[in-house]
């Protein structure tokens, strides 16, 4: 008898057709390399049936894989610098757009955060699923929000008068209507703004000081349940702090969360005030 | 601000994106380094990203006019490459 739950937690999902698995692959941030790709092709004609599928979280499926061929497809793939990903209850594929080192809208570099949580987190054993994503911006391409820790890039503005030409141009690039310029003053309601940067990424003489950083939301799920992540801090200028906030969220996961519970629901049934103070307070202790 | 002299003008108004950015873009490409072009462009999307894209080719925005109109005019100098 096979031990599923094993073949699970090392990427290798049961389909209906009796000892087939569909393999799914480590992807870190939507990212796979050109040799990796040409392995994996490799492996789905020889051990599968010639095609992958993708997932909805930017994963990599190769679909038909045999059960007494497991030990052989995963040495194939390792030449390929081609690793099984996971699947069960542990945090999963890090998902991210391309961020600021190639989208001209992105706030952060997406890859490189992906990059760091996965070395911090990825597969670590929970009491369910837990899932991280990262956008650049306030496009939200990655969709923050339906991940259990979403982290959305942003920009905090603050105008510099000696650089401004009082052109208006950031007045009318603004959608949230956060910007006023009065005689030859801008001003920038803080309330209405929502650190999408687009008026600074408009201004023609770069008359905006940024700060970058991550909004950060908590509990979201998209799947039998829907839920919308919350964010608890407005803003996160600092990584460390922001990756305080990730460890926070997920020691309180590991240690409130029945089995099969998703944060969200985790959240709901030990209390938001309570889970909002430990988040909290692993934001402002140095 | 009336010291700005324009040497051409196209109006973007006719069009959506991103046919703008592309109409104001061939506009620019027939001026010489320096020179300026008046843009006259929709208020809502056109105004929001026209500005921004024109920015990142590397021209200079000089001033955005509110022509009360529902239209505004953007100008623009071309610095080349």
């Amino acid at each position: 008898m096979a031990d599923y739950a094993a073949l699970k937690k090392g990427g290798f999902m049961r389909q209906k057709q009796k000892n087939n698995f569909s393999l799914r692959i480590r992807v870190v941030g939507g990212h796979l390399d050109a040799k990796q790709l040409a392995k994996v092709a490799e492996v789905s004609e020889k051990y599968g049936e010639g095609y992958v599928h993708l997932t909805s979280r930017q994963g990599v499926e190769i679909p038909f894989i045999k059960l007494d061929q497991i030990d052989e497809v995963k040495a194939a793939l390792a030449e390929g610098d081609v690793v099984p990903g996971v699947c069960g209850p542990r945090v999963r594929t890090i998902t991210a757009c391309q961020g600021s080192a190639i989208c001209p809208s992105g706030c952060i570099n997406t890859y490189a955060l992906a990059e760091e949580l996965d070395e911090r987190y990825f597969g670590r054993e929970l009491p369910h699923k837990f899932k991280f994503g990262v956008t650049g911006c306030q496009n939200n391409c990655l969709k923050a929000e339906e991940n259990d820790v979403g982290i959305k890039g942003g920009i905090k503005v603050a105008w510099q008068e000696e650089k401004c030409i009082q052109c208006g141009v950031c007045v009318k690039a603004c959608r949230e209507g956060a910007i006023t310029l009065e005689d030859g003053k801008i001003s920038v309601d803080s309330s209405k703004c929502n650190f999408c940067g687009r008026c600074t990424k408009a201004c023609p003489t770069d008359a905006y000081d940024n700060t970058h950083g991550y909004i950060v939301s908590f509990g979201g799920i998209f799947g039998n349940h829907i839920n919308k992540g919350k964010t608890v801090i407005p803003f996160i200028e600092d990584h460390e702090k922001l990756l305080k906030v990730c460890d926070a969220a997920i020691n309180f996961f590991e240690k409130n969360a029945n089995a099969g519970e998703r944060l969200k629901f985790t959240i709901d049934r030990v209390g938001e005030d309570k889970f909002n103070k430990e988040i909290l307070e692993a934001y402002e202790n140095e | 601000m009336s010291e700005i002299k324009i040497d051409d003008t196209v109006d973007i108004t006719d069009v959506v994106c991103p046919v703008t950015f592309v109409k104001a873009k061939v506009a620019l490409e027939e001026l010489d380094e320096g020179q300026i072009l008046s843009i006259r462009m929709n208020d809502g999307e056109p105004v929001q990203n026209v500005p921004r894209s024109i920015k990142e080719e590397g021209h200079q925005i000089l001033k955005l006019d509110d022509n009360e109109d529902g239209t505004y005019t953007l100008y623009v100098k071309k610095v080349e490459d």
